[in-house]
């Protein structure tokens, strides 16, 4: 650095609740008050120190900027889709939630299909991906052999990573005409006598529909649930297990009666986090929801939700009140899926603080 | 009986993958060739191939990297080496783990209303843009984990040798953690290969070759989307193989980026 040594230490700002170098840092000072005035080129070291001090003071707060930009971004979000919507919550007002109609050519809107769609697809995936992804993951952390567990634990994180259009290609193309020739008349014939059952599974076997798109995301979530419910079942203290098992219990009764009460906010934390990202999924469910604005107690025929209903209308979109009721239709998604994710952050976090971390 | 139930669950997941991973080789290998790196978008009934979403997507990536890696980084920096234990730090993480899985749709909106509709059109920009939105959680994220991994011993020791704090954290902590932020990067980068919500209405789509980046430009998602919704089957057979090469560069960086950050350290 081309100054004489010793260079003194410059303060640290001690971490909060830590020890922090007190003592050293003290001692530092004192030295460096006695030697500074034992030393030739003073002006200069003061000069190498005060640099110091702003270029610390810069980086501080060019780093403390970016970090405010994360909250500007989200407030920006909020702020924008509001904007952009208000035409539609100025004509619609509150009906605009509960009406069904969908009508471009006489201006007529009405989020309840899109809403519709989105929970139900959503629902459908967590009743079917909770189970499975919780069976993988004791899968993962009891039965597997150790030298599997990385491989197909890397396997089903594969599934993460998979683009969202690929299972929409995947789905439209191989899985619909799959299920249209082999699940859904199955479906429909062996319902058609059972009164609530045959409502549910009526119509003609489309292949697409509400119950594939809820299929597809069952398959999307799966590695995301897995892997949080994997982290949280590491978190379990061996002693609880190995009481348990001390006392004759089986597998079985081990996972049920103390691993799961024991860890159970975090899968549902993880579960949330599913859901979060189930609900906002758009690639896959545009390509095998069917695009129908309506709602039909059938789960087999076609319907759409949010964010279907964005992709594939937003460039389309002619006119100020469509464009705006698109938007509002992304502000109620983003409104359900914030809530969504900052309760499945808050779950994890408790179960963090449970695990001493 | 759990254990049959739990090995079937594990079976189900993974049959999945080996499914839509064979479909898409099957079906995508069919229509690679030289041509589909070399040749435009062609209309329906004509031959042409992937090239103006092939080099439009990596021109979007690029740029979002650019933009969003440094925020995320600094942010990152702060939120570990400057207010560890504040509340704005907490804050801060938490709505970045909100952001982390916000709907990529409702960022596509975001940018459209703040860039497209104030610029008047379509644009690469705007697309660069709503990627970096989506890359800047995820950097922050793995810069703050991996910063915090970095054991408190090596900054004092530099400290103590007279090191700016600024100093300490470019050379220091910044080097001990450089494998793990690369890491972040790449998963950023996986992670935007792929998508293609926010690129529908901010960059669009472009049929031809285009270097300009003020005007809409093709990126291979949303030419996957529009050939594979189309009636065509030579639409339908490029966007098979493009599907292909989309999976391929996405699974090519994941596997990078678990290398790299299982291989040692050497600050």
């Amino acid at each position: 650095m081309g100054l004489d040594p010793p260079i003194l230490a410059v303060s640290l700002e001690a971490p909060k609740g830590g020890t922090g170098p007190g003592v050293d840092e003290m001692m530092g000072e004192a030295v460096a008050e006695r030697s500074l005035t034992l030393v030739h080129d003073e002006g200069k070291r003061a000069k190498t120190l005060r640099r110091f001090r702003r270029d610390d003071r810069i980086f501080k707060a060019v780093t403390l900027a970016s970090a405010v930009t994360v909250l500007v971004l989200l407030a920006g979000v909020m702020i924008a889709l509001l904007h952009g919507s208000l035409p539609a919550w100025r004509v619609f007002g509150f009906d605009f939630l509960t009406s069904e109609s969908w009508n471009p050519v006489t201006e007529k809107f009405g989020a309840l299909p899109a809403i519709y769609g989105t929970l139900l697809t959503s629902f459908i995936a967590m009743l079917i991906g909770i189970p499975v992804s919780i069976g993988i993951a004791i899968f993962l952390t009891e039965i597997c052999p150790e030298r599997l567990r990385r491989t197909i634990g890397t396997a089903i994180e594969l599934l993460a990573g998979i683009p969202s259009i690929i299972y929409g290609i995947w789905g439209l193309f191989v899985f619909a005409p799959w299920l249209q020739v082999h699940v859904q008349p199955f479906f429909i014939d062996t319902f058609a006598n059972i009164p609530v059952l045959n409502q549910l599974f009526a119509g003609p076997p489309y292949g697409i529909g509400l119950l594939t798109a809820g299929l597809i995301l069952a398959i999307m979530v799966l590695p995301f649930i897995t892997s949080i419910t994997r982290e949280v079942f590491e978190t379990v203290p061996p002693v609880l297990k190995e009481a348990a098992y001390g006392i004759g219990c089986t597998r079985w009764e081990v996972m049920r009666r103390v691993v799961i009460p024991y860890t159970r906010v975090g899968i549902i934390g993880g579960v949330m986090l599913g859901l979060g990202r189930a609900l906002g999924e758009t690639m896959a469910v545009t390509f095998v929801i069917g695009n129908a604005h309506r709602i039909v107690p059938s789960i087999l025929a076609p319907g759409t939700t949010i964010s279907a209903s964005i992709a594939n209308e937003f460039t389309e979109a002619v006119g100020d009140l469509y464009t705006a009721s698109l938007v509002a239709l992304g502000l109620i998604l983003f409104f359900i899926t914030f809530v969504v994710l900052a309760a499945a952050r808050l779950m994890l976090m408790r179960i963090a603080r449970k695990g001493g971390n | 009986m759990a254990t049959a139930l739990s090995i079937g669950a594990a079976a189900f997941g993974l049959t999945w993958l080996v499914l839509i991973l064979l479909v898409l080789v099957v079906k995508g290998v069919g229509g690679l060739s030289l041509s589909v790196f070399t040749e435009m978008t062609p209309p329906p009934g004509s031959a042409g191939g992937l090239l103006n979403p092939i080099v439009g997507s990596l021109i979007l990536t690029f740029l979002a990297v650019v933009i969003g890696t440094p925020l995320g980084i600094l942010a990152g920096t702060y939120m570990a080496e400057y207010g560890r234990y504040s509340k704005l730090t907490s804050v801060v993480r938490f709505i970045n783990d909100i952001l982390l899985s916000a709907p990529s749709i409702v960022v596509g909106l975001f940018v459209y209303e703040i860039m497209v509709a104030r610029m008047g059109h379509f644009s690469a920009w705007a697309g660069s843009v709503a990627l970096a939105i989506i890359v800047i959680p995820v950097v922050v994220r793995t810069t703050e984990d991996m910063l915090l991994l970095v054991p408190n011993t090596l900054r004092e020791a530099s400290s103590a040798l007279g090191m700016p704090q600024w100093l300490v954290i470019k050379n220091v902590a910044y080097r001990a953690a450089r494998a793990g932020m690369i890491t972040g990067v790449l998963l950023a980068i996986a992670r935007i290969t792929g998508e293609t919500a926010p690129l529908l209405f901010t960059a669009l789509n472009n049929q031809f070759f285009s270097w300009n980046l003020n005007a809409p430009m093709a990126s291979l998602p949303v030419v996957i989307f529009q050939f594979a919704l189309s009636p065509y089957e030579d639409w339908q057979q490029l966007a098979w193989t493009g599907a292909l090469l989309i999976t391929v560069a996405v699974l090519g960086l994941s596997i990078l980026a678990r290398a790299l950050s299982s291989k040692k350290v050497q600050i």
